[in-house]
């Protein structure tokens, strides 16, 4: 059967910025989707908030809408675009909420949408705890008793009759956020609090918890014609209790004999056909190990990040075959993109095995919970591929990037034994090596499955590790085969044999030991594959060749991004794969590898070749010795790449059978920028300003610094990303207290001490340059002052508030630099403007977060042309030298964890906390910034009560704002200080009190739902203040819109009157970017 | 233990060798399920194939005997790649090694399965042989053992070797009585048929016609078996004068002994299917199933026009035959393992249609 006649239109509703619990798995879906639709020719009509994402470029859609995910703006852009069907499965959870809203509306009816894939009647039954349980029920399918309750009463009768611990879920959350598992009824009041709050619905499930079964993912896939199959079941290494998204995972199941597969597998398709799902589904079990019972713990009725994980561990693209039976294809008629011959309407079987291991974000928070629960933390995932599970385990930890290398500690601590004890205990991020830790200290399998519920069988793969650590340390030359078997690398061997690496390669080469790398190919070799998609491994035979001899093309290795974290996110991703496209429209053989599954760069038709292994030296050297490739593109891939930069130029020099160089600005280069001193000078060669700097390396030269540059100043370590450990001080005690972290945070290097300026406006720009000419793609003009760092500040292209001729001097300081650095490629600098004058704040020759936004806002596609550049492209043949002018408006603004991470103060800083981004376009900055808003979840609102709390230094800026509000009819409350500070200035405000002054106070207010907007800003230093605190942590809980900083809220008080006297306008980007001139110079 | 896997192209690779020492000899054949090594191991149609799986991690969950597909190991050896020591699953007995070892076969882990599966589908399945034991072995003298064997297609006694020799009745609590032709069959296809009421009683392969119907049975069962179905004369004889005088059902081996004696061909495969994920085509709904396969030869669906049968399924990987409808006579096969054991339970309905059918009669 052909597609279906009547859908030739399709909206496709994208996930929206980069969330913990949705990361960047739903572009790499949605882009499948986007492609699988047009193939068929269906038109597609994209929505989504997050302009970082490839799916939202606007070649890969008729028509992209970086606009809000709200019913509101969909029901005008169905409006406007009038499809024929709209794909709800497709777009995560948001999507399918999305979906249901506009059904309820009326607007699917009204505008003869029908719903594609996920019947909306699904979404309930999945979504909607009681139903759930009832159609189980009705289906014969076991799941944990439960019951669905709206208040903290009704659970804890539930409770009561269950038996404590209970798991608490609430209904329509992403990533578990909310839940939880109480042990005691004050743990169960706190959770079904918050679960009530964040729940669409207003509801949560009390379910009967079943910790300590092992839990079993399945990936089903059913069309029209009822045919369904499982594209893959996962093993997870944690048992229940702690969220899937937070549990390392093995693909394919280990521990279940066929027996018991084959029952839960005729489960899932019963239950899939029971929900009516045509595409993919997701199916969670908990599985007793002593009795063989098995209960259905959740039932994702889309793709998901596991399927994300399932496409990539097997090769079978669900989201794309999904995407096909959308449209009313059946799985027999959509062929297997591998094999070419086969048909999709079979089950991979795969011969290996895969670990992913999720990435936290504890690095970047103080005193942050770290332990695992039923909610996510994880910002990201990293897979390997490995023959053997010891093989894959190792280096799912070395791609991870956390400086570990393997399971033996390369950077960490060697766990004592009673932290060993407390790790076991309580699971973190620091379980796995802990388990590590405690065969160190004799402790048998036994003792740690008892005390961490982990299957002995999962151990025994460590312990297998930890035996071959034993085995190098008392001969490494005979067991070096085995230790490379078994995921060792070079370094690792070298660390715990005392040899170097050279040594070791010579080792290697004598005894005949080569990587191999093997293909990924859905049929464990039964047929022959056409996708080139490999992993290494230490076998006898490796598949990776030019099949075509002919084929002489140029080649080139791109090193990808590793795993989403905050600072490094779905943004690199994205100009990897842009790189890739650049590459392919100049006729060169391209590479790419990475290890993160959730992205569009690890899909197996990216790239020519795709690579899924770690980015360590040592992987990429194996990788460049088996394809010998003219290049190496290090500037994409964001720190993960660049921290790869001098490494692998000195060990390409050292080697005379390697001809590969580094393509792009020299990584001499990009480590001078990265070298105050020198490009201190750099700067005063060209006559630039900067803040005054110094280096210090000792307390005593840092107080000495301070003493003559003067308070208030920005310290940080050098060489690290999202401004770790960054800190602005403004006292002498602030800087001793932060010298003695700082110093533990970077060791081998010395802190960098910068006058802090205060009240600035901050400017980042992003450029091209091809070594001769420099293409300023744009200029972006931070809302937040100076001092926020800049991947959490919302910024503006165009800037705002900079005349014509400042933006004249910053263009030409960046050609300056970028000269100056001999950069070939992207270039990324930052800036501030205090009283008329530039000073530079860092320059970084390599790819920025803001590309893709500023791709978006301008047309201007820098990363292709960065890697066109770098492959000898000028950018004058390539038709882009000039800056275009757009009469749009484009605002980013950053998202925001905190409501992930309990106890967490959520204010802005120099260290960078946002996992993620939206954009908002409009014809002026009040309307674009107000969209962003939305997007970010952070919904400014045009009416009602705001709370003022704002501290002393700022008191004077907020006159014009409460100003402003007043006049457009907001109800003003203030405590006490603000609210008799703005009645003097003859505003109408209301005092209340602060928490600390008793009830009813603020957070009352704030948890009756009364309070609008909550506008407060933090006393300044370090030392927690307990009213703003909680004044904070109550609207992030309770998601009241919230402003922190005094830049926000003017922007917001613009934003209310741009939204009261005009109309909000939805356009697609297509139709934006076609408006603007001169982007190229034909 | 060393071990050496040699096979008539020249290829040897040496591994590290378990279960019980030894030689094999024979066809070595990859099987891409990623569980169900038991059910595989115990499956009488890998008689004479040294059995190699394709997921590498083998032995996991152990060994459990209610997974006997009959009373033993029928493959000549195994071929993996990582051997599991410490299995762990609630219903394992004993660990993958010592079942070998009890049952005295042997097995080769550590080597480059993938090279070999590679091998076998770019050159089809080749004749090894492989030792398992103590001694350093003449690479050479190993080849020419495998070269010099006998291949699949010619030997003989195949299914005489696996057949339980007895008459054998198991009771399902209905009065449909069947009979099951013993070419080596599966227990799975005994447990559906008696769960689903019928009472079975299992004859050996070679028993005649006329004293399969003495018994009066309401239908026959041709069961899987291992082997080039063609050299059967025997069994194919029976089946042909057992056409039009019951009801007719067969499975794998069966399906091929059906088609020869309504006079089609049948041919062997460049590589066999061996998997539990093969997908099957019902060509009267459009619906496909998930299957397991275990099977060297196939029916030629050209030769299959002229003598009556209709093609009911197809594997959608190959377009080769996987079911048969007679036109005229109730006889019915499928070229599949619809009994899993292991693999998907996908095409139980099988055993829905084999029981009505048994019930309508002739």
């Amino acid at each position: 059967m052909p597609k279906r006649p009547g859908i030739n239109k399709v909206l496709l509703i994208g996930s929206g910025p980069i969330e913990i619990g949705q990361a960047a798995e739903f572009d790499y879906s949605g882009s499948q989707a986007c492609r699988a639709f047009r193939e068929k020719g269906v038109e597609v009509v994209l929505v989504n908030s997050n302009p970082a994402t490839i799916m939202t470029d606007p070649e890969m859609a008729d028509s992209v809408y970086i606009e809000p995910l709200t019913s509101e703006s969909l029901t005008e852009i169905i409006r406007k675009e009038n499809p024929d069907g709209i794909a709800a499965g497709l777009g995560a959870q948001t999507g399918l909420n999305l979906t249901a809203e506009l059904s309820e509306k009326g607007i699917l009816d009204k505008y003869d949408v029908e719903v594609l894939g996920t019947p909306i009647d699904t979404i309930y039954k999945a979504e909607d705890r009681e139903k759930f349980r009832d159609m189980m029920n009705r289906i014969g399918e076991d799941i944990a008793r439960s019951e669905a309750v709206n208040s903290i009463d009704e659970a804890e009768k539930v409770a009561k009759k269950l038996g404590l611990p209970v798991i608490i879920r609430p209904a329509y959350t992403l990533g578990g956020s909310g839940g939880g598992v109480a042990t005691t009824y004050k743990e169960l009041e706190e959770i079904v609090e918050r679960g009530l709050t964040l729940s669409r619905i207003n509801q949560v499930l009390v379910e009967e918890s079943v910790l300590g079964w092992k839990e079993f993912e399945y990936e089903v896939m059913r069309d029209r014609n009822d045919t369904c199959l499982t594209v893959v079941n996962m093993e997870n290494f944690d048992p229940m209790g702690i969220h899937t998204g937070e549990s390392i995972v093995t693909a394919p199941s280990q521990t279940l004999s066929d027996y018991d597969h084959q029952r839960m597998r005729t489960s899932a398709i019963e239950i899939i056909r029971e929900l009516g799902i045509e595409g993919g589904c997701n199916i969670q079990f908990a599985f007793n190990t002593e009795t063989g019972e098995y209960k259905v713990v959740e039932v994702n009725p889309r793709v998901s990040r596991s399927s994300a994980l399932a496409s990539k561990a097997t090769g079978y693209p669900i989201a794309r075959v999904a995407a096909k039976i959308n449209i009313g294809l059946n799985l027999d008629e959509i062929p297997n993109d591998v094999t070419k011959e086969t048909p999709a309407s079979f089950e991979p079987t795969v011969d290996y095995t895969v670990v992913k291991i999720p990435r936290w974000p504890f690095d970047k928070f103080h005193n942050v919970d770290r332990s695992l629960t039923t909610q996510m933390k994880a910002t990201g995932e990293v897979m390997s591929i490995g023959r053997t599970l010891e093989e894959a385990f190792q280096k799912a930890i070395r791609s991870l990037d956390i400086g570990e290398i393997g399971l033996n500690p390369n950077q960490r601590r060697v766990f004592e034994k009673d932290e060993v004890e407390e790790y076991l205990e309580t699971p973190t991020d620091m379980r796995l090596f802990a388990i590590y830790d405690a065969l160190r200290n004799d402790y048998t399998l036994e003792e740690i499955s008892k005390t961490t519920d982990i299957d002995e069988f999962m151990l025994q793969k460590i312990k297998n590790i930890y035996e071959r650590e034993k085995d190098i340390k008392t001969d490494w030359k005979s067991n070096l085969k085995q230790a490379k078997r078994d995921g060792f690398t070079d370094k690792q061997i070298s660390n715990l044999a005392g040899v170097d690496r050279k040594t070791i390669r010579k080792e290697q080469e004598d005894q005949g030991i080569k990587t191999t790398y093997k293909m990924v190919d859905t049929c464990a070799a039964e047929f022959k594959a056409e996708t080139p998609y490999y992993y290494s491994s230490y076998e006898d035979e490796s598949e990776s060749i030019r099949e075509d001899e002919e084929d002489n093309r140029e080649k080139v290795l791109i090193l990808g991004a590793g795993p989403i974290r905050i600072g490094q996110g779905i943004e690199f991703d994205y100009c990897c794969v842009h790189s890739v496209n650049a590459l392919e429209e100049e006729n060169i053989e391209s590479l790419i590898v990475n290890n993160n599954p959730e992205t569009v760069s690890t899909d197996y038709d990216t790239s020519d070749k795709l690579f899924f292994d770690p980015l360590t030296l040592d992987d990429v050297v194996n990788i460049i010795e088996e394809e010998e490739p003219d290049g190496v593109m290090v500037q994409f891939g964001g720190q993960t790449s660049v921290n790869l930069a001098v490494p692998l130029k000195e060990e390409l020099e050292k080697r005379d059978d390697l001809e590969t160089e580094v393509y792009g600005t020299s990584p001499e280069m990009m480590d001078m920028a990265e070298d105050r001193d020198r490009f201190s000078s750099l700067l005063d060669e060209l006559g630039i300003s900067q803040p005054e700097s110094r280096i210090a390396s000792s307390k005593q030269e840092a107080k000495e610094a301070a003493g003559e540059i003067g308070y208030p100043l920005l310290v940080r370590p050098s060489y690290v990303l999202g401004g770790r450990a960054m800190e602005i001080v403004h006292e002498e005690d602030e800087l001793e207290e932060y010298m003695e972290e700082a110093v533990k945070v970077s060791p081998d290097h010395p802190i960098l001490i910068d006058r802090f300026i205060e009240d600035g406006i901050e400017i980042d720009v992003d450029a091209v340059c091809d070594g001769e000419d420099v293409l300023v793609g744009g200029i972006m003009e931070h809302i937040e002052e100076a001092g926020v760092h800049s991947g959490d500040s919302a910024c503006v292209i165009p800037p705002q508030s900079i005349s014509e001729e400042k933006i004249e001097e910053i263009k030409e300081h960046v050609k300056d630099i970028s000269l100056a650095l001999n950069a070939v490629g992207l270039v990324n600098i930052q800036m501030a403007i205090k009283d008329g004058e530039i000073y530079i704040l860092e320059a970084n020759p390599r790819s920025s977060r803001t590309i893709p936004y500023v791709s978006k806002a301008t047309g201007i596609p820098l990363a292709k042309l960065a890697a066109k550049t770098m492959v000898g492209k000028s950018l004058e043949e390539l038709g882009y030298t000039e800056t275009p002018e757009i009469d749009h408006v484009a605002v980013k603004e950053v998202v925001l964890p905190f409501d992930k991470l309990l106890g967490v103060d959520p204010v802005l800083g120099p260290e960078m906390k946002s996992t993620g981004e939206v954009m908002g376009i409009d014809y002026d900055f009040g309307k674009a910034y107000y969209k962003a808003e939305i997007a970010a979840n952070n919904e400014i609102p045009t009416e009602g009560k705001v709370v003022l709390s704002i501290r002393d230094t700022d008191k004077p800026k907020i006159v014009p704002i409460a100003k402003k509000l007043e006049k457009h009819g907001f109800e003003l409350l203030g405590t006490k200080g603000t609210a008799e500070y703005l009645q003097k200035k003859d505003i109408n405000i209301n005092q209340v009190n602060k928490v600390s002054e008793g009830s009813p106070h603020i957070v009352d207010k704030i948890r009756e739902e009364e309070i609008d907007l909550v506008i407060n800003t933090p006393t300044s230093g370090k030392k927690p203040k307990r009213d703003g605190y909680k004044i904070r942590r109550a609207v992030v809980n309770l998601k009241t819109p919230y402003i922190t900083n005094i830049q926000a809220a003017k922007a917001a008080s613009n934003a209310i009157e741009a939204i009261k006297e005009g109309e909000i306008i939805t356009k697609s980007i297509n139709e934006h970017q076609e408006k603007i001139e001169g982007i190229k110079n034909e | 233990m060393k071990a050496y896997l040699a096979l008539e192209d020249g290829t040897v690779v040496e591994g590290d060798g378990f279960g019980a020492p030894g030689k094999a000899k024979g066809e070595l054949v990859f099987e891409t399920g990623m569980t169900g090594y038991v059910e595989a191991l115990t499956d009488p149609s890998y008689n004479g194939q040294l059995l190699m799986l394709t997921y590498p991690l083998i032995g996991n969950y152990g060994v459990n005997s209610d997974d006997y597909q009959s009373e033993g190991i029928k493959a000549e050896a195994l071929v993996i790649r990582d051997l599991c020591h410490n299995p762990s699953n609630w219903r394992s007995e004993k660990t993958l090694n010592q079942f070998l070892v009890d049952e005295g076969i042997p097995g080769i882990e550590d080597i480059d399965t993938r090279k070999l599966t590679r091998k076998a589908r770019i050159h089809g399945t080749m004749k090894a042989v492989l030792y398992v034991g103590e001694e350093e072995k003449d690479e050479e003298e190993l080849v020419k053992e495998a070269r010099e064997q006998e291949s699949i297609k010619d030997k003989e006694n195949l299914v005489a070797e696996v057949c339980r020799g007895e008459t054998e009745r198991y009771e399902g609590d209905g009065d449909l009585e069947m009979v099951m032709i013993d070419c080596g069959y599966k227990e799975n296809i005994l447990k559906n048929s008696v769960k689903q009421g019928i009472n079975v009683t299992t004859v050996p392969y070679d028993t005649p016609a006329d004293q399969i119907l003495d018994m009066d049975p309401d239908g026959v069962m041709v069961s899987n078996g291992p082997g080039n179905p063609a050299l059967l004369d025997k069994t194919i004889e029976t089946i042909e004068n057992l056409m039009g005088e019951t009801v007719l059902y067969g499975i794998c081996l069966g399906n091929q002994l059906i088609s020869l004696a309504l006079g089609a061909e049948t041919f062997k495969l460049k590589f066999g299917h061996r998997g539990i994920n093969h997908p099957v085509k019902d060509l009267e709904t459009g619906r496909v199933f998930i299957s397991t396969q275990n099977h060297g030869f196939a029916v030629t669906e050209e030769s299959l026009e002229e003598v009556g049968l209709e093609i009911s399924q197809i594997n959608l990987n190959d377009d080769t035959v996987e079911g048969v409808v007679h036109k005229d006579m109730p006889i019915k096969a499928v070229q599949y393992h619809p009994e899993a054991g292991p693999g998907p339970h996908d095409t139980y309905f099988f055993f829905d249609d084999l029981k009505k059918d048994l019930k309508n009669g002739i």
